[in-house]
């Protein structure tokens, strides 16, 4: 067994660019700027500035990905994966994980200042979509003078990101591992997403968006996230987690909380509104629904696909269910992409890409090892 | 015993394929013929396996390899996208045989089929004595845990080849250690053709 230590105590850094007047150009028209990101890198980056691995987070993740903040009893989002030894072992590769615009994190998002309003965004923040997350992001790789990333990876909307990574720079994305992800969203998907977001917007605390300095609209960011976790979940998972055990002995034949899976789903509602900003939620979730690869611009046009893929998903995930990650493995197919595809046996539901450590690490650090080594 | 035969099969593919090529192996198992090609005459090499932990094996020596079925995983690659698409061992658990073949010839310019003959002499002796599924070194499983859907023999492939207007250009046959060049029919344990379309039809 490798010595499986930890990424260690790690600080977030910030990066602040597209001052005016070089705003960010966004997909909508507008422009943003000043821009923060919030970030964390492990291990460290060569001489040759090629063993660079971009991690990117999730809906409700951020830039802490690994490792533990001063002070906390719990590490980043995924510490099993990242650290020495480990899958994206920073012994070897130098991994960076960014919190994406729009975030609530350290980057900039609706709860940000308006420089020029001296006020929070809220609503007055553009919408923003994926390709303007990793536009963004890519300052941050320039910044570290990285030319090609050996790597760009991540899960659920991190997978997405990873995608259009490739899509907006082909050139600079020598291998992609997307997880449990999809091409676009479809209209199940979408229909969860904007039952979150009528959640939280049909609490009166919401305010149309101008809530800072009066709290949040608790009850209805909470139940957002409720409606998350069951899709975050898949049947069998809750049937082996809570069944129907009962938090007392007996029905209590009131609206109360009666079955564990109830008093589970308030707690995770509760402690989810005490780190996440609301708006944030509208505007990430409004991104997931809004990405297409599968339009018109990305019309296969007989060009070879140089990046090398590794495309992962997991047999219980019913809300991002494996034909959509055969749809991206049928793309690389018509572009003679250089891949692999494995749908990992789980009962995880899509949480699985957060919690099947053992099979991902055998997949991913095989895959890296080839992709590091055809380099040299 | 079974690994000797597998072993004379992948020297007759090896000798083949043509360094650099691209290859498709379909059904690649653990992906041990795909790594003696893309480490011995550096081909560019993709797999196609249904089992899971052999998808691990083959990732552990550096293959790409995609999870799912023969029958579906052809539909999507353009025409001629590979030089040569392999189906060895694995044609006889195929769902739809002639479907899967004229899939290959469309999206490879060749296609190497190797097979176990179910007209090996011995497998008719036991079927004609004993009255019962032969089971050889080339048919090791019994009837009831066979993964085999089809059972052809050599010159049943020959007359399929015939009928659908496949080009047959060339034919090794295998024994128990060495090649068969008599009878094959009644001789070979196994087959390897090398096929393409008929360029006639």
């Amino acid at each position: 067994m490798t010595n499986e230590g930890s990424a260690g105590i790690i600080k977030t850094q910030l990066f602040t660019f597209a001052q005016p007047p070089g705003e960010l150009k966004l997909e909508s028209g507008q422009v943003l700027g000043p821009i923060t990101l919030a970030y964390e890198t492990y291990g460290t980056l060569n001489a040759a500035r090629d063993n660079a691995i971009l991690v990117a987070h999730a809906l409700s993740g951020d830039a802490h990905a690994a490792g533990f903040h001063e002070g906390d009893k719990d590490p980043g989002w995924w510490d099993s994966m990242i650290g020495p030894g480990k899958a994206f072992d920073t012994n070897k590769y130098f991994v960076i994980c960014s919190n994406v615009i729009g975030g609530c994190k350290g980057s900039t998002g609706p709860s940000s200042v308006n420089p020029k309003t001296g006020k929070p965004y809220a609503l007055d923040f553009p919408i923003i979509t994926i390709s303007d997350m990793v536009n963004a992001q890519r300052y941050l790789i320039d910044h570290f003078g990285i030319d090609k990333l050996l790597c760009v990876v991540g899960g659920s909307m991190g997978g997405m990101q990873t995608l259009q990574w490739v899509a907006s720079y082909p050139e600079r994305v020598r291998s992609a591992i997307p997880i449990a992800t999809a091409l676009k969203h479809s209209p199940q998907q979408i229909a969860f997403d904007e039952v979150g977001r009528q959640a939280v917007m049909a609490d009166p605390d919401w305010r149309e968006g101008d809530y800072y300095g009066h709290g949040q609209p608790e009850k209805g960011l909470a139940l957002a996230r409720m409606i998350g976790h069951i899709t975050y979940m898949s049947d069998q998972s809750m049937e082996e987690k809570f069944s129907r055990r009962l938090k007392e002995k007996n029905y209590s034949f009131k609206f109360k909380t009666d079955f564990e899976v109830e008093g589970y789903l308030k707690y995770r509602g509760d402690s989810f509104v005490k780190r996440f900003d609301a708006n944030s939620y509208l505007y990430i979730t409004k991104a997931l629904d809004y990405f297409d690869l599968t339009s018109d611009k990305h019309k296969h046009h007989g060009k070879h696909q140089e990046t090398k893929f590794l495309v992962i998903a997991f047999k219980s995930d019913w809300l991002y269910p494996a034909y959509q990650a055969q749809e991206i493995v049928r793309q690389l197919k018509i572009r003679h992409a250089d891949a692999t595809y494995c749908e990992i046996r789980s009962t995880y539901g899509h949480d699985a890409f957060l919690l099947e450590t053992e099979e991902q690490t055998h997949l991913i650090s095989h895959f890296l090892k080839k992709v590091h080594k055809e380099g040299h | 015993m079974e690994t000797r035969i597998k072993r004379m099969d992948h020297e007759i593919i090896y000798g083949i394929v043509e360094p650099g090529s691209r290859v498709l192996d379909l059904g690649c198992g653990e992906g041990d013929l795909l790594y003696l090609l893309a480490k011995g005459k550096n081909v560019k090499a993709q797999g196609v396996e249904l089992d899971e932990s052999a998808i691990y094996k083959c990732v552990e020596k550096g293959l790409s390899v995609f999870h799912g079925d023969i029958d579906s995983g052809l539909k999507d690659y353009p025409d001629k996208s590979f030089d040569y698409v392999i189906l060895n061992q694995s044609m006889q658990e195929v769902k739809k045989v002639d479907f899967v073949i004229e899939e290959a010839l469309r999206v490879g310019s060749r296609v190497i089929v190797g097979f176990p003959n179910f007209a090996y002499w011995r497998a008719r002796i036991r079927l004609f004595f004993k009255g019962k599924t032969p089971v050889t070194r080339s048919l090791p499983y019994r009837w009831y845990n066979t993964p085999n859907l089809h059972f052809l023999s050599i010159s049943d492939f020959k007359g399929f080849c015939r009928e659908e207007g496949i080009a047959i250009e060339a034919e090794h046959y295998l024994g128990k250690r060495s090649r068969v060049r008599l009878l094959p029919n009644l001789f070979a344990l196994n087959a390897v053709f090398v096929v393409t379309s008929d360029s006639r039809k």
